[in-house]
């Protein structure tokens, strides 16, 4: 498969009057296409920042990226002028942001929201806009969708807002979504749903799906490979049942430890990583998880890991082998 | 007789459904229950039909002629709002000058828009620098004192414009200075509520969405943000068109403002001056008017910011 997205070494910051927040700390991967790349992390670890940064949604001041490239295309997405990225942005590249309740323009009607878009990058006349849109509507589920046309978002539910955006998303056929979080919102039921109508999508339209998320459980369903972001920095990489079976880096087993277990008895406590993610006005210098890591060793406080291969298509930044607990 | 036992399948879903109301719907039913707007509004629209309609009565060459020989005439039958010091009917005048207050007010505040708008919404959505710049400049208009400002101006312009003429009456060419000179001079309240506006808005998440889609710049200016804050721009607006009002009969009182033989409810106060004791139907006329076209219209501005705050809870 071809990559059809490259990033090398991203480094976003952020200029705050408390000091240089380092929000982004030389992130590299790639996305190949009709692929689904899932990037877990905690809240803050950058997964959201890299992505904006890649489609220059990133306010500068006070953002600032440092270094790398995002190469689209054999396109630099990060040197690109503002107007040919608005050609990119929604019409290859689209986003389907975490909260439906707020990322609908709330005074202009739903129709006019979906046929934006499509005026804008495919030159649809009003009339095939709005056929489009009746379409769009239709596959991501929503019944009437004629009508609907008409509604303003305070009039659909959030499941049904969530299925809008989408629907807007999609409607220039991209070859990338980026969806970040966008399950969160929404209740277990509604976040099933969704999921369901992401991998129909996928496979009917075949684009690649970068799926930001924090939910574990929601990657093992849908993703095909999986990143792991800790405090701007891509600590494992792994195809999404080699993450599950054998998780290499102490981050990931911690993670995948606290997730909530059927089997668990009603009053065992879950559990949790110790200590609190890293103070991001810091600069990373040695391994950002070093602190929390039951594995930690002296070098770890001393020296940054480089991402390695330790298998096909699996790679790691850590200085142990936690099958054994000494260096590797 | 027959029956028809499976009726009630036949109802269409949209019989079953209540249409949801529309933004202006709501804005309707909450502006509806503010005695003071809807009394204003009647009010306005009785002036306005009062300033329009009576020009079928009475015609302009009627309400600018000047008869020595009768002025100063009290109200009578044949000159129910009296004569002025040149002998012209009151209540003549008082129908064409309201037509020209009205259109001044309304044009004045046009162009208080058109300013207040693009400074306010390019300052708030581009922030730093360019904001700087802009609201520096804004307040440099702010802090000179407008009346002054508007009297320089109007008598800085005033007889350098032509009489104009429009869909076949003549205008003194100062009524254009003074829309003019009214519109630049009250904009700086408008840009600063437009800029408040889009300084939070922007920081919308749809905001960001839009982007996400590659909509232009502009558009997102105009078309995502500035839909967005119509409530405290149409409020302002009418209170503008208040305002206008105001000032136009304040500079022409003063002699600065609209010429006559042009009529307007400001100018006719200015000879009446010097009969405050002596021939008050001089200046309770106009006065009258203008007072209650000020208090109208801050009546349905007031409504209006109730009826359109999205933070109002009643129904």
């Amino acid at each position: 498969m071809d990559k059809i997205l490259q990033i090398n070494n991203l480094r976003t910051i952020f200029n705050t009057p408390e000091g240089i927040v380092h929000a982004v700390n030389g992130v590299s991967f790639h996305i190949s296409e009709g692929e689904t790349l899932a990037v877990v992390g905690e809240s803050g670890c950058g997964k959201t920042v890299t992505m904006l940064s890649i489609l220059g949604l990133i306010p500068i001041p006070p953002g600032e990226i440092v270094s790398g490239s995002a190469y689209y295309h054999n396109k630099d997405l990060l040197q690109l002028p503002e107007e040919e990225l608005e050609r990119i942005r929604g019409r290859e590249i689209a986003m389907i942001f975490q909260d439906p309740m707020t990322s609908l323009n709330p005074v202009l009607t739903i129709g006019r929201q979906l046929t934006e878009p499509l005026t804008l990058h495919l030159g649809f006349d009003q009339q095939k806009a709005i056929q489009r849109a009746v379409e769009m509507l239709t596959f991501v589920g929503i019944p009437d969708a004629e009508k609907r046309l008409d509604a303003y978002p305070h009039q659909f539910s959030g499941g049904m807002r969530q299925r809008v955006m989408i629907a807007m998303a999609l409607g220039c056929a991209p070859s990338i979504a980026i969806a970040d979080e966008p399950t969160t919102a929404l209740d277990v039921t509604i976040q099933a749903q969704i999921i369901e109508l992401v991998i129909r999508l996928r496979e009917e339209l075949g684009m690649a799906i970068l799926w930001i998320t924090h939910d574990l459980g929601v990657v093992a369903g849908l993703a095909e490979r999986v990143i792991v972001m800790y405090s701007g920095l891509i600590l494992e990489e792994a195809d999404v049942y080699n993450l599950y079976e054998n998780p290499c880096h102490p981050y990931t087993t911690a993670l995948l430890g606290a997730l909530p277990r059927v089997d668990y008895t009603r009053h065992q406590r879950l559990d949790s990583i110790p200590g609190a993610p890293p103070n991001l006005l810091i600069e990373p210098k040695h391994c950002p998880f070093a602190p929390r890591c039951q594995f930690v060793m002296d070098i770890c406080r001393e020296q940054m890991p480089q991402l390695e291969l330790i298998g096909s298509d699996h790679q790691i930044a850590c200085w142990v082998d936690i099958h054994t607990g000494k260096s590797r | 007789m027959e029956t028809t036992p499976d009726a009630i399948v036949h109802l269409i879903p949209d019989e079953l459904e209540t249409p949801p109301l529309t933004l202006w719907q709501l804005a309707w039913r909450r502006f509806r229950r503010h005695k003071m707007a809807i009394f204003g509004s009647i009010s306005l629209l009785v002036l306005i039909i009062y300033s329009f309609g009576g020009a079928f009565i009475y015609t302009e060459a009627y309400a600018n002629f000047t008869e020595t020989g009768i002025r100063l005439q009290p109200p009578s039958a044949a000159h129910p709002f009296g004569t002025d010091t040149v002998g012209r009917d009151i209540l003549a005048r008082t129908i064409y000058g309201g037509q020209i207050s009205l259109l001044i007010g309304l044009t004045a505040m046009l162009v208080q828009l058109f300013i207040g708008v693009l400074i306010g919404a390019i300052s708030g959505y581009f922030g730093g620098r360019i904001d700087s710049i802009l609201m520096r400049f804004t307040e440099a208009v702010l802090i000179i004192p407008q009346i002054f400002l508007l009297l320089v101006m109007a008598k800085f312009f005033g007889s350098k414009i032509p009489d104009i003429t429009v869909l076949g009456r003549t205008f003194s060419g100062s009524v254009v200075v003074i829309v003019f000179i009214i519109g630049i001079t009250s904009w700086p309240y408008l840009a600063r509520i437009v800029r408040a506006e889009f300084l939070s808005l922007k920081e919308n998440e749809f905001i960001l969405a839009a982007h996400s889609t590659g909509t232009p710049t502009f558009q997102i200016i105009f078309r995502h943000i500035l839909p967005n804050s119509m409530a405290p721009i149409i409020v302002a607006a009418t209170l503008g068109v208040a305002s206008a009002i105001t000032l136009e009969a304040y500079i022409s009182f003063l002699g600065l403002g609209v010429r006559p033989p042009t009529a307007t409810w400001g100018n006719m106060l200015e000879g009446a001056y010097n009969y405050i004791d002596t021939a008050y139907w001089l200046w309770l006329f106009p006065g009258l008017l203008i007072t209650l076209i000020v208090l109208s219209i801050n009546f349905i501005g007031d409504g209006l910011r109730d009826a359109l705050d999205p933070r109002s809870r009643a129904i």
